[in-house]
């Protein structure tokens, strides 16, 4: 089963692209922990702001620190912020959605409420209330977002849960002899998967960004952390003097969101046959006017 | 299969009630399909036949709760639990629903889900489930069922997707198909295409069937009994033949006169 919807997902050109970029990024995390091309804390005043070049090979910063290493260690702060933000708001999401569609009304009804009431929160105020008692850490940052877009994952969650639990295809499950936990995990889940995918996906994406804005505002990463949102904010400020240095992170940050957000959508495309095969259709080339 | 304690008994029903929030949505109705009868229940929408059937399989929505009798081969099913329900449905009764477009799950292939009763009740492989899956799709006739247990059901039209839903219901061989206005979706001409579909493989299995119509044209091709229900009652239990020439009830008289009206258009009668 696994093997099916990875190669689907390899067949749609959105969902290869993702997959390679975010792979790719997993991989350079790993290897950062090992080997960067130079110490990315050790600055070297005489080397300040060179080109891009060799060994520098995306140029240096204005302590002559390495970019190219500064933004392969920052990848691991990004990589873990996206994936504790998406652990987190899973959770929260699927459990606020679960418990707002399957359990007994006036349960179902308290939830809908309380995720209404939730979702007015912006991620910058949760992320303003944690810290303001544990002090800026991407801690901070995990639990704010994941929170904030685990609310949002559950008020579009549950009404699809809600919308399968009633269809007619589950009572015919249930009527050829499924007990409600094989109707739950065949027939409920898998329906609902496609829609949790791209919000999920999508908060992932959020989490990225937000680590950059977060932790530029000084509510994520501490200065001596490597992230990518501090290097961006490093770099700004001579955006006048040193334009080219800026765009380092600046890609590294848009690729990053862009990659996961094709890959969300290309695993929606994959766990959804109805619409892979309406896409087949229309994949025949367009006349762009 | 075979051999039950009092095999002869099939489905009673009796006094059976059923509330939604307090409502009475049926009210003490009561019939019997023996092994091998064929019933049908007809009544107006909203007269409670489906939810008399979803009662029989544990089926109710929520918030409706039956009450009364249902005994299958002497068996109480009101009060079972689930888990022992769920070894019933599909194994022993079957049901096939009214509207194809929706009763079939729209991410997984039609192989797979006519497959998946036999899994659950006789635990078999994959393998074997895709080969019985053929079979059960060469059995309600679907054009090419090598392949079209690949298929999904958006690429079925409305007649393949209920000859999918009949094979479902019948994958397991139970003894008491219960059919909730099955053709009432489809075309004319389709119409008349699964009814005999359905009537040869009652026939050819030997099952009871319980089926359900508003329509007495239908009914008067499948069932030798009917009961026609009202609000939830029962206001006449007669045989087919009896109901359609000396129909007893208000309502039966009405829906006759709907049936008779889509066959032929009569004179103003005086």
């Amino acid at each position: 089963m696994t093997p099916r919807w990875l190669a689907r997902l390899w067949h749609t050109p959105t969902g290869r692209f993702g997959l390679i970029v975010a792979v790719v990024i997993a991989l350079v995390a790993v290897i950062s922990v090992f080997w960067t091309p130079f110490d990315p804390q050790a600055s070297t005043i005489r080397e300040r702001w060179l080109p891009p070049g060799w060994p520098h090979v995306l140029g240096t910063d204005d302590t002559g620190r390495d970019i190219l290493s500064l933004i392969m260690a920052g990848s691991r702060t990004t990589v873990f912020v996206s994936v504790g933000a998406g652990i987190v708001a899973t959770v929260v999401g699927v459990a606020l959605a679960a418990l707002g569609a399957l359990t007994a009304r006036w349960v179902r009804e308290t939830i809908a409420v309380l995720v209404d009431i939730l979702i007015a929160f912006p991620v910058l105020l949760i992320a303003m209330m944690i810290s303001s008692v544990w002090g800026g850490s991407l801690w901070v940052v995990i639990w704010s977002v994941g929170i904030g877009f685990g609310v949002n994952i559950a008020r579009v969650t549950r009404p699809e849960l809600r919308r399968v639990q009633q269809s007619d295809f589950l009572l015919a499950a249930r009527a050829s002899g499924l007990t409600t936990a094989q109707s739950l995990t065949r027939h409920l889940l898998p329906n609902v998967a496609p829609v949790f995918i791209v919000q999920l996906s999508w908060s992932m994406a959020v989490a990225v960004l937000a680590e950059a804005g977060l932790s530029y505002l000084g509510f994520g990463a501490s200065v001596v952390e490597p992230s990518w949102g501090i290097l961006l904010a490093d770099l700004q400020r001579y955006i006048g003097v040193h334009p080219l240095s800026v765009i380092w992170p600046g890609l590294a940050i848009t690729i990053t969101v862009l990659a996961l957000n094709l890959l969300g959508d290309g695993l929606r495309e994959a766990t959804d046959p109805t619409l892979r095969h309406r896409s087949a259709e229309v994949h025949t080339p367009a006349v762009v006017a | 299969m075979t051999a039950h304690i009092d095999a002869a008994d099939g489905l009673r029903v009796r006094d059976l009630i059923v509330e939604i929030d307090g409502r009475r949505v049926v009210d003490g109705v009561s019939f019997e399909v023996p092994h091998g009868s064929r019933l049908g229940l007809i009544g107006e929408s909203g007269s409670g036949k489906s939810l008399t059937a979803l009662a029989i399989l544990g089926l109710l929505p929520d918030g409706a709760t039956a009450s009364g009798s249902i005994r299958w081969n002497g068996v109480e099913l009101v009060g079972l639990p689930d888990r022992t329900l769920a070894a019933l449905r599909g194994d022993e009764i079957g049901i096939v629903f009214q509207e194809p477009r929706t009763a079939l799950n729209p991410i997984r292939t039609v192989g797979r889900q006519i497959a998946e009763a036999i899994r659950i009740h006789e635990g078999i492989g994959r393998r074997e489930a895709r080969r019985r899956a053929v079979e059960e799709a060469a059995r309600v006739r679907l054009p090419d069922p090598e392949n079209i247990v690949d298929r999904y059901p958006h690429q079925l039209s409305g007649g393949q997707r209920q000859r999918v839903a009949i094979a479902i219901a019948l994958a397991c061989r139970p003894r008491l198909l219960i059919a909730d206005e099955p053709t009432t979706a489809l075309d004319v001409t389709i119409q008349a295409e699964i009814l005999s579909l359905l009537l040869s493989l009652v026939e050819e299995e030997g099952m009871s069937l319980m089926f359900i119509t508003h329509d007495l044209a239908v009914l008067s091709q499948v069932a030798a009994d009917g009961v026609v229900l009202e609000h939830g009652h029962v206001v006449e239990a007669a045989p087919v033949a009896t109901l359609l020439s000396t129909p007893s009830s208000e309502i039966t008289r009405g829906l006759l006169r709907d049936a008779t009206a889509t066959l032929w258009r009569p004179e103003e009668d005086a």
